[in-house]
């Protein structure tokens, strides 16, 4: 019985301890993704992720931003020129490819972009990324 | 006693009915402000003629005094609107909506009405009230015209001798070979020249013109979006959207405020022929020199003389929109033959504060910027601050003067059209 107890408390503890290394770990990663976002990013796409009506996309309450990761990391990647309708709206500067950025590094400003803004959605790993990255054409 | 008890239900609810009016109109931020909420020069006042219009670009008004604006957003399928005013109290109760195309450019010259899409430009014959006879079936002038997305609104003016000019704006930045990418080198000679960034010039009454039909008027100049006829000098006059990202592409030269002062937004006087540089000059407003651009070799302290000089030059990245020759009788001496500017405000200043959201005075003297320049209407964001682009409340983007001599502006953000007028 006392050790079905001590188990069971080791287990939750390790739980927490997961858990909240996890958390530690989005945290650290949302850190240095507004680095990363504010070098790269901030300059057209605003400091409060509002973008520029008609001219670059907001990020803040996006589809694009909130929805699937793959989509979101080959933009990232692969810059944007098409002209396309984001959340019924046009925008029509041309977005340069950023490539350069490291995995860890669009990691990073992703997770930030995904948790700013009123966003709220899953980090996206580095990991993640390097798959996108080979994929690209 | 029924009876009495009823009464007393419905004097209590009419009560409470007017208290609450009363009450809300007393906390509603929307109530009326003075002066639409602007800042004027001493005498002047200014109204809201219409709300909620849509994204009005360019405005036109009629010798007769009707109003038409160009929307860059359909509204029930209609992109070129009349402000209706029955009741004659100058402030507009409908719309009339025509023309199945978004666009900015409107014109109004020898009983036609002109209207621009981003490919075309058409006219609508008006009747002797100044209304559109035909609004289903315009006459198409020109047709064919580059729109690659970036810059592509053709902003409209026309001289006194049958000539339409219109603006093809580049589209791309700086012309590199990667639009808008870190040490992407630039295109020499930049094939976007050939077909955009510049104005050509076509008929007025021609039907179905293109490239070919046109003359290329003018080029090197990267976006213009206002642009007007001087009839004092008979010339041109158009101010351009200078370049963007000078540290974003070439942060070894450029640190983020230096970046948000260059290059100016620069007004120029086009004689046929002209050149003004883009892309592989800027204008640097502190030197008062042209810079080679980075994408061409330039570091930001090489300059040449090659090219047209600016007749006036303004802060970096405010985004002209309007240009106007006040031509009225209305205003204060010192207005007359003298330039309104329309700037949208800019977005390519972060980290610094965004500006420009105003319409600035411009004294002219035979044909010349006299003086410095002055900001005529403020207040159109609604903050003391704007920290990002999408925080502005109004933007500026359109200017008409009317036949009393008033002066009209239109915001793209909330669809507002200002009257601005002057009282001894």
């Amino acid at each position: 019985m006392i050790k079905k107890v001590v188990t069971g408390v080791y287990i939750l503890a390790m739980a927490i301890m997961v858990s909240s290394f996890h958390q530690n770990q989005i945290s650290a990663s949302i850190a240095r993704g507004k680095q990363v976002y504010n070098k790269v990013c901030l300059s057209c796409h605003m400091i409060d992720g509002g973008g520029v009506p008609n001219i670059n996309p907001p990020l803040a309450q996006s589809s694009y931003v909130l929805g699937d990761k793959k989509r979101i990391i080959a933009i990232v990647l692969n810059g944007m020129t098409d002209r396309i309708a984001i959340d019924d709206e046009y925008y029509s500067n041309n977005m340069a490819p950023h490539s350069d950025l490291t995995d860890e590094e669009i990691a990073n400003v992703l997770t930030y972009v995904r948790n700013s803004f009123g966003n709220k959605a899953s980090a996206v790993t580095a990991a993640e990324v390097k798959v996108v990255r080979s994929m690209k054409k | 006693m029924r009876k009495y008890y009823l009464l007393l239900l419905f004097m209590s609810i009419y009560s409470c009915t007017v208290f609450g009016n009363n009450h809300s109109k007393k906390n509603d931020p929307n109530l009326p402000q003075a002066n639409a909420g602007l800042q004027l020069p001493a005498g002047f006042t200014a109204i809201k003629v219409a709300e909620g219009v849509g994204r009005a670009r360019h405005i036109a008004i009629s010798p007769q005094g009707t109003i038409f604006y160009k929307s860059s957003r359909l509204v029930n399928g209609k992109g070129i609107f009349q402000l209706i005013d029955k009741n004659g109290d100058g402030i507009a109760d409908s719309v009339f909506g025509f023309g199945n195309y978004i666009g900015t450019g409107i014109a109004i010259k020898n009983g036609y009405l002109y209207a621009s899409s981003d490919e075309e430009v058409f006219r609508y014959k008006l009747d002797a009230k100044g209304n559109v006879i035909n609004p289903s079936q315009p006459e198409k002038i020109i047709t064919g015209l580059i729109n690659r997305h970036q810059h592509e609104s053709k902003s409209i003016t026309l001289d006194d001798a049958g000539n339409l000019y219109v603006n093809i704006g580049a589209y791309s930045n700086s012309c590199q070979v990667n639009d808008r990418t870190l040490h992407s080198p630039g295109r020499k000679p930049c094939p976007v020249l050939d077909s955009a960034g510049g104005i050509w010039q076509f008929k007025a009454d021609k039907l179905n013109q293109t490239y070919g039909n046109g003359i290329h008027y003018a080029m090197g100049l990267r976006n213009v979006v206002g642009l007007d006829w001087n009839n004092q000098t008979n010339t041109l006059f158009v101010m351009q959207h200078g370049r963007d990202q000078l540290h974003d592409n070439w942060p070894e030269y450029f640190d983020e405020k230096s970046s948000a002062e260059l290059p100016a937004e620069c007004m120029y006087e086009l004689h046929k022929g002209d050149n003004c540089g883009w892309p592989y000059i800027y204008y640097d407003p502190m030197q008062h020199k042209k810079m080679i651009a980075p994408e061409f070799g330039g570091d930001g302290k090489k300059s040449t003389t090659d090219y047209n000089n600016p007749v006036i030059a303004f802060p970096a990245h405010l985004a002209p929109n309007a240009l106007m020759f006040y031509t009225g009788n209305q205003f204060p001496e010192k207005y007359k033959n003298g330039a309104f500017i329309a700037f949208h405000g800019s977005w390519n200043r972060a980290p610094l504060p965004q500006q420009g959201y105003y319409v600035v005075f411009v004294p002219f003297k035979n044909g010349k910027p006299t003086g410095k320049w002055e900001i005529f209407a403020n207040g159109f964001s609604g903050k003391e601050v704007i920290e990002s682009t999408r925080q502005a409340d109004h933007r500026p983007c359109g200017l008409a003067q009317a036949p009393d001599g008033s002066l009209y502006v239109t915001d793209d953000v909330k669809g507002t059209i200002y009257k601005i007028s002057y009282k001894k």
